[in-house]
């Protein structure tokens, strides 16, 4: 029997019937046509599924649907509900994308990462680990790395997320 | 087809920074690309489809058996080689799947599975039991085997030639670099891996084949699949309206999409989708070939060349032949009295290679320009001033005169922009802290291409706008922002007055967006379709009026060899103790005619650079010769730049327009970028450490040992 789970998706609550082999990734793509997260590589290697799940960033590919069920997911459309997010608006200020396939997970994890250095969250390069975070250039690159981008955007999403993150 | 000759356009638009047309739809996720897209509504739900592939390198499928897999939940249907539809025509045997029980790869299609769910998909693929005869293969490139001459080199250049007397020149040279150079398998690996919808209905009491497809060309998948299929190109429709990058992967229809379209054939209707997984990727949709160049450089004490002699060993797949032109560079590169170039192959029991980025160029540049960079050492000259004393003055590979060749324009004005003059004269001896520091250059080259085969439509719409169609694909390159530019000023009208369509074979025909010659065709031809409407209907056309061109045969493009140039600047910093290499600035300096779009055109240089930084730093790859199958096929294991390895990469471009070329003054930017990168990367470690090395990539146990001794 295969089970049902409601997932809030964007605001919108939904349920749906997924296999218990079922990602997160697919219950949302290929379940509810959902296709903002995109997938790159299903393996947690990439980083375009990259949604906030409850509230922080998350590899959709890597999260089996049945282990968040009543789970709140915010993808790259949900982040324009009410008009284009800062951080959406920073890489169409910076063209910090060609193909765009990346994009929606660059998105959300700039979202997401942002909130992680206002937090205090302290990375792989940062010198202080007890006091705030600056999200110098080198910060924002070791924070975004779980994102490849194959067409070389990084100097234009570095200089959006620069942006969005001092606004 | 009415041709048209073109004139120059005025440019208005062409040279501003219009972003991109389709920025929102990316930023927010909603553009669709292959595999999210949707049948028409009458065909139902889309079938899952997962691919079976062959464990073996050589032989045969001896029996297939699919009873656990049917009986799997979920699964609708097992396809092999016994039950596939038939093709009318098998002459490409990457494309010809399912038609006989041969392997001729590890990894290549043998079975499709077909299901609800792509979980029972990929579980049913897993229940299917295949036995086979096994052969001996190869599939080890080797100096030893790779001996075959392929008749031409990729797309249709000479394999082999000889200019002068090589071996005289080289006697008598007081300076010889006599080195060779590898470069390792690379994967093109865009981030959307290939995916294909396909389904199957009727118009007009014929069939009809739909699909969209991750494409860099839709014209291209019907030319390459409609008569294996025995169908009439009308009968097929490709639509690719967002790809997700390509990089030439995506330039030819590989073994999948053939997959989805004989898949589809037997659902009475019902589409079918298949998304490859990247580790698939690894094996069907192509890649570069591993690379040996022998160089032989002779000079005289000055560093005058009197000689070059660049021999290519290199791979192809016994299946289905591809010829990297690695030398085709070498041919037109520097003056030289005496000139050799070869390409010879190993022909393997592996997947086919195929194009990717700057096929060629890229790999004999970086055998090319580390070669250079040693000579100028032996010579005991600043590399830019070796490059300045071998400048040609007609092309060398035609003898016609380029138009036009500002090779030393870049290397000066990125000279002066990266502060070449205080370098060291020596290499190994500038350190900071626990760093050794080094600066290096090399040069970049790309051929300028319009490409046949391409017609555009121009309508008259309601209230001065206009309705401008052309089947060609952006993959990210900006294409459809950069056409607008074009098309609007070729009409005389503001950019939001343009409503461009593309990527749907029921558009014009166009060319496939590779060999940076998309620009330069699609937008050449939507000025002669623009200009000829001008000419036919006025400038107060009635809303309706159409008219479909294509550019004249331009006599000029016998006259010139036309070119782009580059310059690359690279710092390195190789860790004294670790061996990591950082590239904390790369420097590109163009020259590519007049840029259509600043802010696309930046993004191409930039995206080449960063791969060819990436090619330098990180990517190889891994075949087991006992298996033939690549061990590093996921993006874990086949490491590309990420944020982190990405620092201060700044491009630039000469001011110049080349109306001969093209009326719009450009000549393409999508390659050059990543040509040379990697030279001028390795040449910038050798300044730092001393280390010479001649293969990429550069991981930091190569410099281990060296650099403590």
């Amino acid at each position: 029997m295969d089970p049902e789970i409601t997932l809030t998706v964007d605001g919108t609550r939904q349920s749906v019937t997924v296999d218990t082999r079922t990602t997160l990734l697919d219950a949302l793509r290929e379940r509810l046509g959902i296709t903002e997260p995109k997938k790159g590589c299903d393996h947690g290697q990439c980083g375009s599924c990259t949604v906030l799940l409850d509230g922080r960033r998350q590899l959709t590919c890597l999260a089996l649907a049945v282990a968040h069920d009543g789970a709140d997911v915010v993808t790259a459309g949900g982040l324009a509900r009410d008009g284009l997010h800062p951080v959406q608006q920073a890489f169409l200020d910076h063209d910090g994308y060609q193909c765009g396939y990346c994009t929606p997970g660059q998105v959300c994890s700039a979202v997401g990462m942002i909130e992680e250095a206002k937090n205090g969250h302290p990375s792989h390069v940062s010198e202080d680990l007890e006091g705030g975070v600056d999200l110098t250039d080198d910060e924002i690159r070791e924070r975004m790395s779980g994102n490849l981008c194959r067409c070389g955007a990084y100097a234009g999403i570095l200089a959006a997320v620069r942006q969005a993150a001092q606004a | 087809m009415t041709e048209q000759a073109t004139r120059p356009v005025p440019v208005r638009s062409i040279g501003t920074d219009l972003r991109r047309v389709d920025g929102v739809e990316k930023v927010t996720g909603r553009a669709r690309y292959a595999a999210e897209q949707r049948a028409d509504d009458d065909a139902g739900e889309a079938l899952h489809m997962w691919l079976v592939q062959s464990t073996i390198a050589k032989g045969r499928v001896r029996r297939i058996t699919a009873e656990r897999a049917r009986s799997h939940p979920g699964v609708v249907d097992v396809i092999d080689h016994t039950n596939a539809p038939r093709l009318e025509d098998t002459d490409n045997a990457e494309l010809a799947i399912l038609q006989d029980a041969a392997v001729g790869f590890r990894g290549q299609i043998i079975a499709l599975v077909l299901a609800e769910t792509p979980e029972a998909a990929r579980e049913g693929a897993t229940l299917v039991d295949v036995e086979y005869d096994v052969t001996p293969h190869e599939a080890e490139l080797r100096e030893d085997n790779a001996t075959y001459r392929p008749d031409s080199v990729n797309p249709d250049m000479e394999t082999d030639t000889d200019d002068g007397d090589v071996d005289a020149a080289l006697a008598e040279a007081e300076v010889i670099v006599d080195q060779t150079y590898r470069t390792p398998y690379e994967y093109n690996n865009p981030l959307e891996p290939h995916a294909t919808l396909a389904w199957w209905g009727e118009e007009e009491g014929r069939p009809v084949l739909s699909m969209f497809d991750s494409t860099q060309g839709v014209h291209g998948v019907v030319q390459a699949l409609a008569p294996m299929l025995g169908l009439e190109p009308d009968q097929v429709r490709v639509q690719a309206p967002y790809v997700g990058g390509g990089f030439g992967s995506k330039g030819e229809a590989h073994a999948h999409v053939m997959a989805a379209a004989l898949a589809a054939r037997t659902t009475s209707g019902r589409p079918v989708k298949l998304a490859v997984t990247r580790q698939q990727m690894f094996a069907l949709t192509g890649y570069r070939t591993a690379t040996i160049s022998h160089f032989r450089l002779g000079a005289k004490a000055d560093g005058t060349l009197t000689a070059i002699e660049h021999a290519v060993q290199e791979q192809t797949s016994a299946i289905r032949e591809f010829a990297e032109q690695t030398a085709s560079p070498t041919r037109m590169m520097y003056a030289a009295p005496n000139r050799r170039t070869s390409h010879r192959l190993a022909r393997l029991d592996v997947a086919v290679p195929s194009w990717m980025r700057a096929p060629g160029e890229m790999p004999g540049m970086f055998a090319h320009e580390v070669a250079m960079d040693e000579l100028a050492v032996a010579c005991g000259l600043d590399p830019i001033v070796l490059r300045e004393r071998n400048e040609p003055e007609v092309d060398p590979e035609t003898g016609r005169p380029f138009n036009r060749r500002r090779l030393l324009d870049c290397l000066h004005h990125g000279a002066e922009r990266f502060g070449w003059e205080s370098r060291a004269a020596e290499a190994g001896v500038t350190a900071e802290g626990e760093w050794r520091v080094g600066t290096g250059v090399a040069a970049a080259t790309y051929p300028a291409m319009k490409m046949p085969g391409n017609a555009a439509r121009v309508r008259a719409l309601d209230g001065g706008r206009y309705a401008v169609a052309i089947g060609c694909v952006d993959i990210g390159t900006g294409a459809r922002t950069a056409l607008t530019q074009i098309a609007a000023d070729a009409l005389g009208v503001e950019t939001g007055a343009v409503d461009l369509a593309i990527a749907d074979t029921r558009l014009p025909p166009a060319s496939v967006a590779g060999g940076s010659s998309g620009t330069s065709s699609w937008g050449t031809t939507i000025v002669a379709a623009a200009q000829r409407f001008r000419a036919d209907h006025g400038d107060s056309p009635r809303p309706g009026l159409e008219t479909t061109a294509s550019p004249a045969d331009d006599p000029t493009s016998e006259q010139y060899a036309f070119h782009s140039f580059g310059a690359v600047f690279a710092e390195a910093r190789v860790h004294r103790w670790t061996g990591e290499v950082r590239v904390p600035r790369l420097l590109g300096v163009y020259s590519v005619g007049r840029v259509i779009n600043p802010v696309t055109a930046r993004s191409q240089f930039l995206g080449g650079l960063v791969m060819g930084l990436s090619a330098a730093l990180f990517e190889t790859s891994y075949r087991d010769p006992r298996f033939g199958h690549v061990v590093t096929q996921d993006l874990a294991t086949y490491h590309v730049a990420s944020h982190a390895d990405v620092l201060d990469v700044e491009a630039e471009w000469l001011e110049e327009s080349d109306e001969v070329f093209t009326p719009m003054g450009s000549r393409g930017v999508g390659e050059i970028g990543i040509v040379g990168t990697a030279a001028a990367v390795a040449n910038a470690t050798h300044h730092a450490t001393g280390i010479r090395h001649r293969s990429i990539p550069l991981t930091p146990d190569r410099f281990l040992e060296s650099v403590r001794a």
